[in-house]
């Protein structure tokens, strides 16, 4: 507990259990320094987590007993190492007496957590507790950031020891932020200022460096237009002139169509996911690409750069933006117009502002973006709902997608809200989440009941696993194998947990349901039935060129 | 791309479960190791892992980056033959009866260069150090004249040609980088 409050830490997501009981005991007396939030599943811990370390910057503690606790907040772990979340996980152990004898709730959480974390290190000796958490916190928080495991055994967390901590600032074996290479700097500088057709692809590393500021001096200097990724949204302004919008498979018309046809295409903190390159084959073939990124394993893993440039975003942005000759490129710039006209009145027009009809995703999402003057943190989901709030949420300022973007894990809405909103309790949130999600981790309401966490919750009820739909009907002959389904009234469930919410069943209630959801700073549920045959576009075909974009008519 | 024999050297620190963090990276991709050798190495604390492997370099190179990625890690890198002198070492058994009836045995030694390492009334223990390719013709050889009874092949052990071990180097520099940035705060 002392090494914990050495660093820093205030929050605790947690579950107790037999082989942690000495340490909630022990936390027991710590209840003015530390808030432990108790979720109603191990799962929901982890989320909530990386909820409050996405929002926050902080590194996100979840505490958990051994065996089946363990095994739940797997797929947390695994989320936070997809989307690099800083993260520290302990999980209780059995006595080191009984490690290996199949002892109950006894199961090997470091060698099952070692493919999806940084760094997962079993204490035996209570004389380990301080350098081995001093040396998790380190880890997860530096360079790339990413989950750590600390599995506690019962008897170290019994034994009594002179307690002494100093944090860690170095390990000899592990070199967090690579040093700037000035020559790697010059030659990406070069290829930018010799280009005609610049594109920049912002990713989350921007986010996580806090570059935010030297990325839109970079962008400014250099007239550079720039797309984001799903994790990197909210890295510039929505209204940020040379923000051009969202990449990959369900991003926008206009910087799928650039990314094939600019000359320079300039990579910062992103990682060449598939779902914004589709075809490698195909993709930026006519470019010259420059990848700034702080993960040397990153560097060439998905497409080999013209020039790399090793180094955290905010030592390599800077660097780079004084080799550079400040240029114009309105032509280029203008360029992207056409296609975002295209995409306006193709897609947008009638999937924000549709006239007639059921109501649809994109107009309850543009609507409570637009009701909480873009300000709002939004949590996602996974699937249509996702992607939709991504695309028509609105962002003023930095940290305010929170989503599961690598793992894609359904159920991450309700407990990751839950931590943005301790993360980041002056600000509000919302979060979008599909029927099927929902209740894939439903019962956080208890949490946030219990803690009167006040996340705004919104249900988009389509009564279907929406984007299997949309993929049974594009590309499986319209056979809906299972994805059709019989809700709950999520109304009374929600009252049951005493959290208020509103069912809106036609459009013109939902402006005022709206109104009502946001009247103040308590947990609420909204539930908005939407057309049931939705579907996101425009979309890039899984592995397909990302020209051959799909615009639905 | 062509597929050739890589050779991965591996420093890391002489913590618990490093093996098994350098196998999963391994599985994930469905590459075999072909050999694996791991001992403390010349400095103190640190193991030296060598592991060799087919694979074209692309993926080979993409190993090695994950591989020096992990927080325990110190150092990985990957040769081919040419950058390296590397030996492996097999140990043959052999039933004293029919290898004494095959006549002299001195031929053999001196043909392999072969130590005998253990001999008693029902058998003899065989040592030879070599290349992958001549340990195996030596096993033909033995096979199909007396008969082998056991044959145990070891990992690769392997040596840079350059003249010191890089890594003293780099940790020297890791550590003076540090005392730097010590005295800068």
């Amino acid at each position: 507990m002392q090494a914990l409050v050495a660093e820093g830490v205030d929050t605790i997501f947690g579950y107790p259990g037999g082989a942690i009981m000495p340490t909630f005991d022990a936390l027991f007396d710590y209840d003015k320094q530390i808030n432990h939030i108790l979720t109603r599943h191990e799962q929901g811990a982890t989320h909530a987590a990386q909820g409050y370390a996405r929002v926050s910057g902080k590194v996100g503690v979840c505490l958990v007993t051994s065996g089946p606790a363990a095994t739940n907040a797997i797929t947390g772990i695994a989320d936070a190492m997809l989307d690099s979340t800083p993260m520290v996980v302990v999980t209780g152990q059995v006595g080191s007496a009984l490690l290996g004898t199949d002892a109950f709730q006894e199961i090997d959480v470091v060698g099952v957590s070692q493919p999806i974390t940084k760094w997962s290190y079993q204490i035996r000796r209570a004389e380990d507790i301080a350098w081995a958490v001093a040396r998790a916190f380190y880890i997860a928080r530096s360079g790339r950031p990413g989950p750590v495991v600390l599995d506690f055994a019962k008897n170290a967390q019994v034994q009594e020891v002179v307690f002494d901590y100093k944090p860690c600032t170095f390990i000899r074996s592990y070199l967090p932020i690579p040093e700037v290479q000035p020559e790697q700097i010059e030659a990406a500088a070069a290829l930018i200022n010799g280009a005609k057709k610049p594109f920049a692809l912002v990713g989350q590393g921007v986010v996580l460096a806090n570059a935010e500021k030297e990325l839109k001096e970079f962008l400014e200097k250099g007239n550079i237009p720039a797309a984001w990724t799903l994790l990197g949204a909210s890295a510039m302004p929505s209204d940020f002139p040379l923000n051009k919008g969202f990449l990959g498979m369900h991003g926008n018309v206009a910087p799928n169509m650039k990314t094939n046809e600019c000359d320079v295409l300039i990579a910062i903190g992103m990682r060449f996911d598939d779902r914004v390159t589709g075809d490698l084959k195909t993709y930026a073939k006519q470019a010259k690409i420059i990848h700034l990124d702080i993960d040397a394993a990153e560097i060439g893993k998905n497409v080999i750069p013209d020039a790399p440039v090793l180094g955290s975003a905010k030592d390599t942005l800077p660097a780079l933006t004084a080799k550079l000759n400040p240029a114009k490129h309105d032509e280029w710039i203008a360029s992207f117009e056409e296609f975002e006209k295209l995409e306006y009145e193709k897609v947008i027009q009638r999937e924000v502002h549709p006239e007639s009809g059921e109501m649809t995703m994109g107009e309850v999402i543009h609507k409570v973006s637009e009701a909480t003057l873009n300000n709002a943190v939004i949590v996602t989901d996974v699937g249509q709902n996702q992607m939709m709030a991504a695309r028509y949420s609105r962002y003023s300022q930095t940290r305010s997608l929170v989503t599961s973007g690598g793992l894609g894990t359904m159920g991450f809405g309700i407990p990751a809200a839950m931590g943005a909103k301790m993360g980041a309790p002056e600000r509000t949130v919302c979060m979008f989440s599909g029927d099927g999600g929902f209740q894939m981790t439903i019962q956080e309401l208890g949490t946030i009941m219990q803690e009167q966490i006040g996340v705004k919750m919104i249900i988009l009820n389509n009564h279907f696993l929406g984007m299997v739909r949309q993929w049974q009907e594009m590309f499986f002959e319209e056979r809906y194998s299972f994805t059709e389904m019989q809700n709950p009234d999520f109304i009374a469930i929600a009252k049951a947990y005493r959290i208020e919410g509103t069912e809106v069943h036609k459009r013109d209630e939902l402006d005022a349901a709206i109104a009502d959801m946001l009247k103040d700073d308590k947990p609420y549920l909204l539930v908005v039935n939407v057309e049931k045959k939705g579907m996101v576009f425009p979309m890039v075909p899984a592995g397909a060129c990302v020209t051959n974009i799909l615009l639905g008519d | 791309m062509e597929t050739k024999l890589y050779t991965i050297t591996v420093f890391s620190e002489n913590t618990v479960g490093l093996l098994g963090q350098i196998t999963i990276i391994f599985t994930r991709r469905s590459i075999n190791i072909e050999t694996l050798s791991v001992s403390p190495s010349a400095l103190k604390g640190i193991h030296k892992f060598t592991i060799t492997l087919f694979a074209t370099e692309d993926v080979v190179s993409k190993v090695v980056k994950q591989i020096d990625k992990r927080v325990d890690i110190l150092k990985a890198y990957y040769n081919t033959d040419e950058d390296l002198v590397f030996q492996e070492i097999a140990l043959y058994k052999v039933a004293t009866e029919k290898l004494l009836a095959q006549g002299s045995i001195e031929e053999l030694i001196r043909k392999y260069h072969i130590r005998i390492l253990e001999m008693n009334n029902d058998f003899v223990v065989l040592q030879k150090a070599g290349h992958y390719n001549e340990t195996q013709q030596m096993f033909e050889e033995l096979r199909d004249s007396v008969g082998v009874l056991q044959f145990i092949r070891s990992g690769r052990v392997a040596i840079t040609r350059s003249k010191v071990e890089r890594l003293s180097d780099m940790l020297e520099t890791i550590q003076e980088q540090y005392e730097k940035s010590k005295i800068a705060e």
